[in-house]
């Protein structure tokens, strides 16, 4: 059983949508009991990163997020859960984030100038094949084309401390970002493999059906 | 593999199938009051998802006059076979209608009426669902006069609210996007409206997506080339028809007759039906970034 981890910021059902097509049993959960039996885990997400580190210590989530992730199993993190991993963020002003991945979440204002904030659509994902490698799972990019779409939509990009996390990069607006990282046992992404088609349900095959 | 050297722009255009939902069931406007039935909105869907769209517009059109809202069970089946956002609007007035479109499956809603009577929504929606979920619909009708005027239910409603102008209080609310139709164009296959599509693009810095008027591949190459700004097209009539044609028997759709009352009105001889895996050819041939889908 996968845990889709509920913290109230919506994106749930779109999830387990994905994996029961996939035939991978999941379930939607802010038990912490059922989030640390499962056999892999999900933080989904979508709306304001402040507003979801609230939810995040009124539900007691934080520890257990990282406890998992310390139990090795397999964690994904996908848009503001992907976010969440990080240092902190400068989305209305400076809010710290559970940093277990050291970065910063930043605005797109900073770099793009001439195309449209919110980035929404589908972009490419050009994969960067040293980081991909990863031994003791199937890698979530096994078989993903090297400029394979995914559906992005985020008005925020993370920039990573340690580039060698970087398992994807992005283009808009001639601004180069992180689109994914892939860090031991814990893969996160800006866009949303539940809402990228039949590329995106791969990602979650890969990493998740062999459990 | 696709030569990438044309594509400095990595973010590709989106042309996104609309389908208008009465009941259970898809239909398309015939003449400016009639609806007719084309058949079920999840056949359709899965039809454009496995051809390549790269989003969905469900829109409900009866519940904005009568006050209800009841797609969730078609909203609940597509969610569960296609993976792409999939914005769905028509009679959403409160956070609890919002609330109940996104836990049917829905990842966006539109909203017109409800936020042109009450702007005050799509600020409290935004910050309660985040921006990206909230998209404003825009009808807008040529004045006389030039101006474009917003109208509401359908573009049957006069509300004074001149379209730039309401674009950007939408964006400065908090809105993730703007989806823009021209009601004189829509359903006449006569080609987009340039002139509204630029005035409102230059006022917003959200995305802006364009519905009403594509009749043939060229008005989609037309409008991508002439208002680069523009994120992606909403389309309806160029694609149904072709639907129709390719699963009338199989899908029990005889009780509807032949689709000729389709081209009847002398508006649909315009329409130069196709389908998705066409218009994304075509596009790329015409070096425009869009998405296209592989069979595995």
């Amino acid at each position: 059983m996968i845990a889709i981890i509920d913290y109230q910021m919506s994106n749930l059902f779109s999830v387990k949508n994905a994996l029961e097509c996939l035939g991978i049993d999941s379930e939607i959960t802010s038990d912490v009991t059922k989030i640390m039996a499962a056999k892999g885990a999900i933080l989904p997400g979508v709306g304001a990163f402040a507003e979801a580190m609230k939810h995040l210590k009124t539900l007691d989530l934080i520890q257990p997020i990282k406890d998992f992730i310390n139990s090795g199993k397999p964690f994904m993190g996908i848009c503001l859960g992907f976010h969440l991993l990080f240092t902190e963020s400068e989305e209305f002003g400076v809010t710290r984030g559970m940093d277990i991945l050291q970065g910063k979440v930043e605005s797109f204002s900073r770099h793009v100038k001439s195309k449209k904030i919110p980035h929404i659509g589908w972009n490419r994902i050009l994969t960067n094949n040293d980081v991909i490698k990863e031994d003791s799972f199937i890698s979530p990019l096994k078989d993903i084309n090297s400029d394979e779409y995914m559906y992005f939509v985020h008005s925020f990009y993370v920039d990573p401390d340690n580039k060698d996390i970087i398992a994807t990069e992005t283009e808009y607006d001639s601004f180069t970002f992180c689109s994914s990282v892939l860090k031991g046992n814990v893969f996160a992404s800006q866009f949303h493999p539940e809402k990228s088609g039949t590329s995106g349900l791969k990602i979650l095959k890969n990493y998740f059906l062999s459990l | 593999m696709l030569v990438v050297s044309i594509i400095e722009m990595s973010l590709a255009y989106r042309i996104i199938p609309r389908l208008d939902i009465k009941g259970p069931n898809l239909v398309k406007g015939v003449h400016l009051e009639g609806l007719r039935v084309l058949g079920k909105p999840e056949y359709f869907a899965k039809y454009y998802y496995e051809q390549g769209a790269d989003e969905l517009f469900y829109q409900d059109v009866v519940a904005s006059l009568y006050g209800r809202n009841s797609l969730h069970e078609i909203i609940s089946k597509t969610a569960k076979a296609i993976f792409i956002p999939l914005t769905v609007g028509g009679g959403i007035r409160t956070i609890d209608d919002i609330k109940n479109a996104l836990r049917s499956g829905a990842d966006k809603v539109s909203i017109n009426t409800s936020a042109i009577e009450n702007p005050d929504l799509i600020k409290k929606a935004s910050n309660v669902f985040g921006k990206s979920t909230i998209v404003v619909a825009i009808e807008a009708i040529k004045q006389p006069d030039g101006h474009y005027l917003a109208f509401t239910d359908n573009g049957r409603n006069y509300t004074g609210i001149e379209v730039t102008k309401w674009a950007k209080n939408a964006e400065e609310l908090g809105a993730g996007e703007i989806v823009l139709t021209s009601v004189d164009r829509e359903g006449t296959g006569s080609g987009f409206d340039s002139e509204l599509i630029k005035r409102v693009t230059e006022v917003v810095s959200i995305p802006v997506v364009v519905h009403g008027g594509a009749g043939r591949l060229e008005h989609l190459a037309q409008i991508f080339n002439n208002i680069t700004e523009i994120s992606g097209v909403s389309i309806a009539s160029i694609l149904h028809y072709d639907y129709i044609k390719k699963y009338k028997d199989l899908d029990g759709y005889e009780s509807e007759g032949n689709i000729d009352f389709l081209r009847s009105s002398k508006s649909m001889s315009h329409i130069h039906s196709t389908n998705l895996t066409n218009i994304k050819e075509y596009l790329i041939s015409k070096n425009i970034n869009c998405r296209v889908v592989h069979d595995n």
